[in-house]
Parts: C-alpha cells; sequence; structure tokens
C-alpha cells in the first residue's frame, strides 16, 4: 500500500513535528491582533461596546455621549502608534496601543462633558489631538 | 554636579517668554557663597524654532532674534540665560530635527551672556527619546549652582509619555541629598510638575514624586514652559511660574473647548508673548516677576 505523502519542506519534517507546527500556528493566529476595522462597538451582553479608534492626530469619535448610571464598554485601537487616553474627569488613563484592544469599562455616575486627550506625545498635531466625553442625565 | 561642557554654553536669548530672576542677596544667601552680591538670568520658554504657521506667528525665528537683541541690550548683562525646553518645534524626520536644533543653537549663540543652560521640551526630545538632542546639546538633566543658589534641571518629556521616570527620581534624590534643606533652589524643567490642566496635557505624569523630593526645601522655585503663557501655582511652600513662549499663544486653560494656538493679531503683534522679570526680595527669598511684553521691545 502506497503511504500517504506531504510535499515541500513539510516533507522531511516527522508527523509529530509536523502535529506540533501546526498547533503553534493556529495558536499564533489566534493570537493575532484585532483588525482595526473590525468589531465596530456594538453590544456585549446587554452593555453597549464603543469603538474608539487614535490615529495622528485625531481620536474618532472625537466625541462620545453615554447616559448617566449606564455601563458601556470602551474599546481602544491605535490605527499606527502608541497614543495614550486620558479623561481626568472620569478618572480614565490608558495607553493606546496599535494592534490591541484596550477595553475600559465605564459607568458614568455623574453628568457633564469631560475632555479626554492624547497624553502620549506623538509629534506634530499631538496638541490637538483630544475629544470628549459628553454624560447625559 | 552636572554641568554643561563651558564650550556648550551658548549665549543666551529669549523671545517672548524670556524671565529676569534677580537674587539681591537675601537672608536665605547671606550664608551661601556669592552672598550679597545679587545676580539675575533669563529665561526663554517654547522658542519653537522650526515652527511655520504664518496665522499663528508670521516669523517664530524673528522672534527669538527678537529676544536675543532685547537681552543683548541688555545693562546690566544678566549672568546667564536658561531655556525651558521646546527650543524647536517637533518633526518626523530625524535629520530636520537635528538640523532645527543645530539652527536653534546658532541663534542662541548670539547671545552675549557667557553661560546658556538648556533644557528639552517634548517637541525636541519626545520622539526619540531626546537623542538628537543630547547629541547636539548635551545633557537633558544635571545640576549647576551659581553664587550660592542651586539649579535642578529636571527632564520630564524625553519620555513620550511625560514621565520623570524611576533612574532620574533616584539621580534627584542623591542630588538633593548634598544640599542643605534652607538653600535656596531653583527647579528649572518644561512640563509643570503639578496637574495644572491634564485635559489639555498639561502635567507631569510622576510629579508628586518629584514634589515630595523637593518638599522638605524651604525654598524651592520651579521655572517651567510648555503652557505658551504666564501661571503662577502654589504647590504648599514651592512656587511654579511658567513663562511666556517666543513663538506662539495658547489659550488659558479650559478657556476653549481644543486647545490651539491662538492666531495673530494683526493688530497687536506678539500678543502675548513676552519677557517676565523677576526680582528678589531681600525679606522673602521668593522672586518677584515682572511682565515684558516682546511687543516693547
Amino acid at each position: 500500500m502506497r503511504r500517504p505523502t506531504v510535499s515541500g519542506c513539510a516533507a522531511a519534517l516527522p508527523r509529530l513535528t509536523l502535529l506540533a507546527a501546526l498547533a503553534v500556528w493556529l495558536l499564533s493566529v489566534s493570537a493575532l491582533p484585532v483588525p482595526a476595522q473590525a468589531q465596530a462597538g456594538g453590544e456585549e451582553a446587554g452593555v453597549q461596546v464603543i469603538r474608539v479608534t487614535a490615529e495622528k492626530f485625531e481620536f474618532k469619535p472625537e466625541k462620545i455621549v453615554l447616559t448617566k448610571g449606564k455601563p458601556v464598554v470602551l474599546e481602544l485601537i491605535s490605527l499606527d502608534r502608541v497614543h495614550g487616553f486620558r479623561c481626568p474627569g472620569l478618572g480614565i488613563r490608558v495607553d493606546v496601543a496599535p494592534n490591541k484592544v484596550t477595553r475600559v469599562p465605564l459607568t458614568p455616575d455623574k453628568a457633564g462633558s469631560f475632555p479626554f486627550v492624547c497624553d502620549v506625545f506623538c509629534g506634530d498635531g499631538h496638541d490637538e489631538m483630544s475629544g470628549v466625553i459628553e454624560v447625559k442625565e | 554636579m552636572n554641568t554643561m561642557d563651558r564650550r556648550g554654553f551658548l549665549k543666551v536669548a529669549g523671545v517672548g517668554g524670556a524671565l529676569l530672576l534677580t537674587y539681591p542677596g537675601s537672608g536665605a544667601l547671606a550664608a551661601a557663597a556669592g552672598a550679597g552680591k545679587g545676580f539675575s538670568f533669563v529665561q526663554f520658554a517654547d522658542t519653537h524654532v522650526g515652527y511655520a504657521n504664518p496665522p499663528v506667528n508670521p516669523d517664530a525665528s524673528a522672534s527669538l532674534q527678537k529676544g536675543v537683541d532685547w537681552v543683548n541690550a541688555m545693562t546690566p548683562q544678566p549672568d546667564f540665560v536658561v531655556f525651558t525646553g521646546d527650543l524647536t518645534h517637533t518633526t518626523d524626520d530625524p535629520q530636520e530635527r537635528r538640523r532645527r536644533l543645530t539652527e536653534f543653537k546658532r541663534i542662541a549663540g548670539g547671545l552675549k551672556p557667557k553661560a546658556v543652560y538648556f533644557l528639552p521640551g517634548e517637541h525636541d526630545a519626545g520622539l526619540d527619546w531626546g537623542e538628537a538632542y543630547k547629541e547636539i546639546l548635551g545633557k537633558t538633566h544635571y545640576m549647576f549652582q551659581h553664587k550660592g543658589v542651586h539649579f535642578l534641571v529636571i527632564d520630564n518629556v524625553s519620555d513620550p509619555a511625560a514621565s520623570v521616570g524611576e533612574a532620574q527620581l533616584a539621580w534627584i534624590a542623591a542630588e538633593l541629598a548634598r544640599i542643605p534643606k534652607a538653600d535656596p533652589l531653583v527647579v528649572l524643567t518644561h512640563r509643570p510638575l503639578f496637574d495644572l490642566y491634564p485635559e489639555w496635557d498639561w502635567a507631569t505624569k510622576d510629579a508628586d514624586k518629584v514634589l515630595a523630593l523637593l518638599e522638605p526645601h524651604t525654598n524651592v522655585t520651579v521655572l517651567y514652559g510648555h503652557i505658551h503663557q504666564e501661571h503662577h501655582h502654589q504647590s504648599g511652600h514651592i512656587g511654579q511660574h511658567a513663562g511666556m513662549s517666543t513663538a506662539y499663544l495658547l489659550p488659558a486653560p479650559g478657556s476653549v473647548p481644543k486647545k490651539a494656538p491662538v492666531p495673530w493679531d494683526a493688530a497687536a503683534p506678539y500678543k502675548g508673548m513676552g519677557l517676565r522679570i523677576v526680582q528678589d526680595d531681600v525679606a522673602k527669598p521668593t522672586p518677584e516677576f515682572t511682565e515684558k511684553p516682546l511687543a516693547g521691545m
């Protein structure tokens, strides 16, 4: 009976090694970053998820409207380099890195207008990289 | 003591935000070397060489030169000049960054005062952790003394996240341990050492750790830039004083929804830019400041 064969480099690998390599590859694929354009917000278990992207030199969206007492999750991701997201009025301060989603659960307990800013210097235009979270009653 | 190489001293000048600080020989200085011989120096803040935005400032480099010329005409001359960061405007191009730093050095080199001290702003050092700055202007943090007054230069910008960092904090602690607690101490830095308005990134993340190190010292004054306007704040007994920019004006903290340079006013050129003269009082070791608009120079 003819034995099944594999071609190319894999042909030289023992079957066990091939399986191990396949497992490593699958693991690496599952750890790949979430594409920036994917998962643009949504809802998880009744909690609104809001995707916020950071890119020299703007956040999108620049204005985030929330409701007092209603929990949300901010999903922050950079499209180019490391930025910062700091919203002093709501006590938020996180790094925003490329190829990584940073999740910030938030239940605003006060209404008002709360500015946020990039606080990791990112070049000309950094000074104007900002936005605002509006919390309604 | 970390003192800049003498050859690295440029003559200082400052455009709009120069600060003249005078020590007439206060009681605190009486026990120090040089007591009874007050002195002055000029602070320049945020000169932003390379800044090109005519609606905000038709020629920022000319503004710096204007300040240099003013300092050169001072009588008597200040003992030295300090630049508290953002000497140049940022660029993503490493070669252009070096060109701008070199151009700044050339202009500052036209100052008559023999000694000039520099420190970086985030525009100079925040994109390469101070690599180009150190190549052209030297150390980003150091200490020097002048006629009995200690000057501590702190770098809170080479880390783009605006932290002084544990290594520099340890160095500061070691340097301060050598200073008698009652000696006059001037801290020179770029960002405020307090949360002035973090919504506009006007803060230093680990400022509280720096202030904790400074707290035991009874006569501390902090001079900084970054916010492009005059500002005074007390952190306990520590006074913090921002100087004006020579390049452009920024709005008062939180006064507008979005931070942006104030447009050039043709009816009032150099509005918001100028010098600040500070004089000490024999009875009070804390310096006093007097604004000198660049428009009047």
